[in-house]
């Protein structure tokens, strides 16, 4: 199939289409405009309804309402309208209603800046609503990957009914790359037989609620959200290892800051640096036990998580999987500035240095 | 091969348009390509930049802080990027805006006079093609047919009388490298 050079966040709204979304509900923020205005063209034209609503709170709501009806519906949006989004989302998790959800993230806290970020990790792997609920993560860390995974993403939702989320940032909404619209895998769905669209024949009506007022059923739908989180766990994770068969220092980083990490491997390889990257694909479920048992190698020596936020985030996941077996480093950058090639290798030899 | 060109200039002097004409381009050569905007809030005469990746290899980091070649199409952005390339590399420079010359010696400059040939081809938006031909004719990363080709696919149906303009600015752009 031939190429095409598309660029990130309108490749987002084509794949969706394609994915068969049929609603679609946001409101425009920087980065991620091109979403919703792509969707604004195409998703009429392809059948699908496009709503530009008042507000981040009432698109979530929309998609709530939508996905109630057995709609596949969809909604974009950037850091700080993602946080306005977090009520909506705890509902569709604790109504088990399916939805696709997406972060081009900026910097924060707060409206912070509109350069790249990736300062939402706890946000969207911890959840920022209430209660006990998961969401899946998915974490492209290149255009062709992003189209890839908002086709699956729909799946994956419709499969367990719960909302997903596909975790971009800026840079990869703003750049253009080529890309190849191949066939995503098909999974097995069962049917919306639980959707409030009308009878249809049946003795009751369906109903969609996450409210339970009684004790004893608002533990046993717990408990049931709980087995369906821990099927997800063994099911869904997915990373990427690079170059770590032999690798003495390894890099773990997701999205953007895995891109640039690649080429910093080339220059570290060549110097005679033995360098491997971990790229966790899913941040949740994070691949947990695949970074434990590599980094229990005996080859890996030190570990250096990069990420773009200066706390460091995926750094606590990053410490749970390792459970001290290597020492870990931390290098961080917020406000759009991203993770140089240059300073990764310097850091991935101070690492090394350190522990020889 | 791997080519790291920043483009910058002026919002509205094309230069985004050329860091995509040589990624599509390069696309349709078969090479791995990559095109990065910078999108901040940039002030009216600041500075749009955007970073292109030509590779004969999968693309790693989209971003860089050196580059291969500079696209100079303002004052600015030789000030502001002229440091960051890297020894050997080129600097394009549009010399009916930009008075400076590079004054690294361990560079080599091109001065293409991008919007004097734009008026003489008869539409001063076509400077961007001009400096297009340019770096096609210095690099010879990228096949001239390419180009052309992918300006009759882009100017297709309607604004097909936008063509042979094209074609000329970048023709004439080439026939400023000796």
């Amino acid at each position: 199939m031939a190429k095409e050079l598309w660029k990130g966040n309108e490749a987002i709204a084509e794949a969706a289409i394609r994915a068969g979304c049929d609603c679609f509900f946001g409101y425009p923020i920087t980065p991620q405009s091109e979403v919703p205005e792509y969707m604004s063209v195409h998703l009429p034209k392809a059948g699908g309804v496009f709503v530009q609503s008042e507000s981040e709170v009432a698109a979530i709501n929309m998609v709530y309402g939508a996905a109630g009806a057995g709609m596949r519906a969809m909604t974009s949006s950037s850091s700080p309208g993602i946080s306005l989004k977090q009520e909506g989302i705890t509902y569709l998790a604790g109504a088990e209603l399916p939805a696709v959800i997406i972060n081009c993230m900026r910097g924060g806290p707060g409206l912070g800046t509109i350069q790249p970020g990736q300062g939402d990790y706890f946000q969207a792997t911890r959840g920022g609503g209430n209660g006990d609920y998961r969401t899946v993560v998915l974490a492209p860390s290149n255009v062709q990957e992003t189209v890839d995974f908002v086709q699956e993403a729909f799946d994956i939702a419709d499969l367990y009914r719960n909302p997903v989320m596909v975790l971009c940032d800026g840079l990869i909404g703003q750049m253009m790359e080529p890309i190849e619209w191949r066939p995503v895998p098909k999974r097995d769905l069962p049917p919306k037989d639980w959707a409030a669209n009308g009878r249809m024949g049946r003795e009751n009506q369906n109903s969609i609620t996450s409210i339970f007022l009684d004790a004893e059923e608002c533990e046993a739908h717990n408990d049931r959200l709980t087995a369906k989180y821990a099927e997800m766990e063994e099911k869904e994770v997915r990373w990427e290892e690079i170059q770590c068969e032999d690798a003495e220092v390894l890099i773990t980083a997701y999205g953007t800051p895995a891109r640039i990490a690649l080429t910093a491997l080339e220059t570290l390889r060549a110097e005679g640096i033995k360098a491997g990257l971990f790229r966790p694909i899913t941040l949740w479920p994070f691949p947990e036990k695949a970074l434990h048992t590599l980094a229990g190698k005996d080859h890996i020596k030190a570990i250096l998580d990069v990420e773009m936020s200066t706390t460091g985030q995926m750094l606590d996941d990053v410490r749970l999987a390792v459970e001290g077996q290597k020492p870990i480093s931390y290098l961080g950058h917020a406000g759009g500035i991203m993770p140089t090639v240059e300073e990764m290798i310097e850091w991935a030899r101070e690492a090394l240095k350190e522990v020889k | 091969m791997k080519k790291q060109i920043i483009i910058s200039g002026f919002g509205g002097q094309g230069g985004l348009a050329i860091g995509k004409n040589l990624a599509e381009a390069g696309m349709d050569e078969g090479l791995n390509v990559t095109w990065a905007p910078s999108y901040g809030p940039e002030m009216r005469g600041g500075t749009a930049n955007c970073s292109v990746v030509l590779s004969d290899k999968p693309v790693g980091s989209p971003v860089f802080a050196r580059c291969t070649e500079l696209i100079a199409l303002n004052e600015p952005s030789l000030i502001k990027f002229e440091e960051g390339v890297l020894p050997g590399g080129t600097v394009f420079v549009n010399s009916d805006v930009v008075t400076d010359k590079v004054s690294r010696s361990d560079l080599s400059a091109y001065y293409i006079p991008c919007s004097k040939i734009a008026d003489e081809v008869g539409n001063p938006k076509v400077g961007n093609m001009v400096m297009l031909g340019a770096y096609v004719a210095a690099t010879k990363v990228l096949k001239p047919e390419t180009i052309e080709k992918m300006i009759e696919t882009m100017f297709a149906g309607p604004k097909a009388k936008f063509i042979p303009l094209n074609i000329e600015a970048f023709r004439r752009g080439m026939a400023c490298i000796q």
